[in-house]
């Protein structure tokens, strides 16, 4: 809800996340191969999406990665507690990453100086050498196909005549090309796996399932939006808010993956939920849908206030039923999604006031503006899947439209982050210290619009997420203390009551 | 009764062997994989290489109601009819894809694969062009299939419900009975 859109990569605000993974059929395994730049189009798609996610994981942590190898070796400790430790590293050209929260991520264990014999094969080893295969042998075919444009140039340059071509050169790579071995066979057999639900597997098959980092973001905007409202903080209230918010955006996320089957088993980005492996049948996951829905929105109602639960209830069925349809049907589903984001900083408000004032719409306004920036980056470099998977996105249809929609939001934000201090929710201190951030993620909005290109949208995917939490923490900060609101209020109330006074007889 | 019940089974066991109660629907099972007799589950199998999807292997018990067997034979139906859909949109796109890289590089007058054997490729801006394309092309294509999908899911998972609540009834009254005795 907060970021419909959102990736699986956990670089958003979890300090402990860093370059971590969250899809473990997307990290590579060993090989130079996975480590090429993402390229230009054409080349195999899963080698420069595993490429990109590759290079997207494991490039901030390096610093603290070295440091963290250093420290092992001085204290000649091999063994690494699997607890709460994440590492990424390359070393000799093999990744080693371990793991954390069990169901989050897949550990792989490799040869770290010939000590650690064991070694886990991730899925994606398989990939990689069908690949490298049919390179070798396309250099050995070269002198072949070079021979074969010549002759066209004589005839006139038709369509068919384009394709004719085409499927000769096919023709004479695949004579060569595939010839199954044995081992493929009892790889593939391998790979069967009964359908059956294990209880110890399925608190990590429903955190995928209700995307439960996404929860957490979305639950942080909540929070966000409580905290800012000005009213004496007030515990219950907040917590009631927050788990009913949460219990709300699981269902929704659910329901959401649950109509979504074909179409994110054919993304590289949402291949290995719950559903498309068939870890959980889809009865399932309504019921758990509905077991999170319906205590969610209760919560919320009763143990808050029925606007709050209204406003619930409301974005789940914005986002179920109104944005993941229109994900397929036009591209006005990007600002239905940019509401379904907006929607709980202002759950949040209403939960602590109980009233919808202009702060929460403020708020509201903020994250809307927030989520193009966010989405419009990230699906600029999805636009494949998307057209092959049949959606209907700005970046693939209206790519101008896109780049020039994400900067107009950024600085949307600037203008947004003014007003606050006029509606009496921050001081005017929030305004100048934001200005950095704001700025500086605009001039990404411009970089994006201007180049076009996927460095700059991811470059401005990026910077989106710690903008966000930056934003708010900052706000929180210079909010307007009770204090001060106060005083300005007696001033006022006095001259009212005075006025009153004289009124009556 | 029970020839008749063989005889369900073979029908249902389809291309794998006549003695399995395991049938399978549609491409991607591939003669390879046989799930172990003795389970009672089904059996899901790695992407198939043409429509990402991955193949589903029913296990057909020996003691299937009528509305069971409605059930399955719906979720293999609906697998077969995804399975034809995406196989051949992924084809599509593979082709006409390869077909546009190959136009264009004809247009600006390079070879299709340079001095090393590496393919040449477009970046993505020009490969914008023909996403669009495609998308649009597809568009009502898509429609249909997006009804179609949400009918069979809502059918399946419902007959699912129901497949559930009977068997839940059933043992219910199993446990009672037994309570009693």
């Amino acid at each position: 809800m907060l970021a419909p859109h959102s990736p699986p990569a956990p670089g958003a605000g979890l300090p402990s996340a860093a370059g971590g993974s969250a899809d473990p059929d997307g990290v590579p395994g060993p090989g130079r191969a996975r480590w090429r730049r993402p390229g230009a189009e054409g080349r195999g798609r899963r080698e420069q999406c595993s490429a990109m996610s590759a290079a997207r994981r494991c490039s901030p942590p390096r610093a603290l990665a070295g440091l963290f190898i250093w420290h092992l070796k001085k204290t000649g400790i091999r063994q690494v507690p699997c607890q709460f430790v994440h590492l990424c590293r390359v070393a000799n050209d093999r990744l080693i990453t371990f793991q954390y929260f069990n169901f989050l991520k897949r550990m792989y264990v490799t040869q770290y100086n010939k000590d650690l014999s064991q070694r886990a094969k991730p899925k994606s080893d398989s990939v990689a050498s069908p690949f490298r295969e049919s390179q070798q042998l396309d250099q050995e075919k070269k002198v072949i196909h070079k021979i074969i444009p010549i002759s066209p140039v004589h005839q006139p340059l038709s369509k068919t005549s384009n394709i004719n071509e085409l499927k000769e050169m096919k023709l004479a790579a695949e004579i060569e090309g595939s010839a199954t071995p044995l081992r493929a066979e009892s790889k593939e057999e391998r790979q069967w796996k009964e359908m059956k639900l294990r209880l110890d597997d399925l608190p990590g098959i429903l955190a995928r399932l209700s995307k439960i980092k996404l929860t957490a973001l979305v639950v942080c905007t909540a929070s966000a939006g409580f905290a800012m409202a000005p009213v004496p903080f007030d515990l219950t209230c907040f917590l009631l808010a927050s788990l009913g918010t949460g219990l709300a955006s699981c269902a929704a996320n659910s329901i959401n993956q649950f109509f979504e089957v074909p179409f994110d088993s054919n993304m590289n980005r949402t291949k290995n939920r719950p559903l498309v492996r068939g870890q959980i049948s889809p009865l399932l996951a309504v019921c758990f849908a509905a077991s999170c829905g319906v205590p969610g929105i209760a919560l919320l109602t009763l143990g808050v206030n029925p606007l709050t639960g209204a406003l619930g209830a409301f974005n789940i069925f914005l986002y179920t039923c109104c944005y993941t349809p229109m994900k397929r049907m036009s591209i006005a589903n990007t600002w239905v999604g940019a509401v379904v984001g907006a929607i709980p900083p202002v759950m949040g408000w209403t939960a602590a006031t109980g009233s919808l004032d202009a702060g929460a719409l403020l708020l509201g306004g903020i994250l809307y503006s927030w989520q193009f920036p966010h989405f419009n980056a990230l699906s600029w470099g999805l636009r494949e899947d998307y057209s092959r998977g049949g959606y209907c996105m700005m970046s693939v249809t209206h790519p101008g439209l896109c780049r020039r929609v994400a900067l107009r939001h950024c600085v949307a934000l600037i203008g947004l982050s003014t007003v606050a201090p006029v509606l009496d929710i921050t001081t005017w201190t929030f305004p100048i210290i934001s200005l950095p951030i704001n700025l500086y993620i605009s001039y990404l909005g411009f970089r994006f619009y201007r180049d076009a290109d996927r460095s700059s949208s991811r470059k401005l995917f990026f910077c989106s997420l710690w903008h966000l939490p930056m934003l708010l923490l900052v706000m929180f900060s210079c909010k307007k203390s009770l204090l001060e609101k106060e005083e300005k209020g007696d001033l006022h109330g006095g001259s009212h009551g005075r006025a009153m006074e004289m009124r009556l007889p | 009764m029970a020839a008749a019940r063989a005889g369900r089974a073979l029908r249902a066991a389809g291309g794998s062997s006549c003695c399995s109660s395991f049938s399978s629907s549609g491409g991607g099972a591939g003669p390879g994989f046989r799930p172990p007799p003795h389970s009672r589950h089904d059996w899901i199998g790695p992407p198939d290489r043409l429509s990402n999807l991955r193949p589903v292997i029913f296990h057909v018990p020996r003691d299937e109601s009528a509305l069971e067997r409605r059930l399955r034979e719906a979720r293999q139906d609906a697998q077969a009819w995804n399975q034809r859909f995406w196989a051949q949109q992924n084809a599509a796109f593979q082709q006409e894809k390869e077909e546009f890289i190959y136009s264009r590089l004809k247009a600006k007058g390079l070879a299709v694969r340079d001095e090393t054997g590496q393919k040449a490729t477009l970046n993505a801006e020009e490969m914008a062009d023909f996403y669009k394309d495609f998308l649009s092309k597809n568009f009502r294509k898509h429609m249909h299939y997006n009804r179609d999908w949400y009918k069979r899911n809502f059918t399946i998972t419902f007959l699912m419900g129901q497949v559930a609540l009977v068997r839940a009834l059933r043992w219910l009254r199993w446990k009672k009975k037994s309570v009693g005795n």
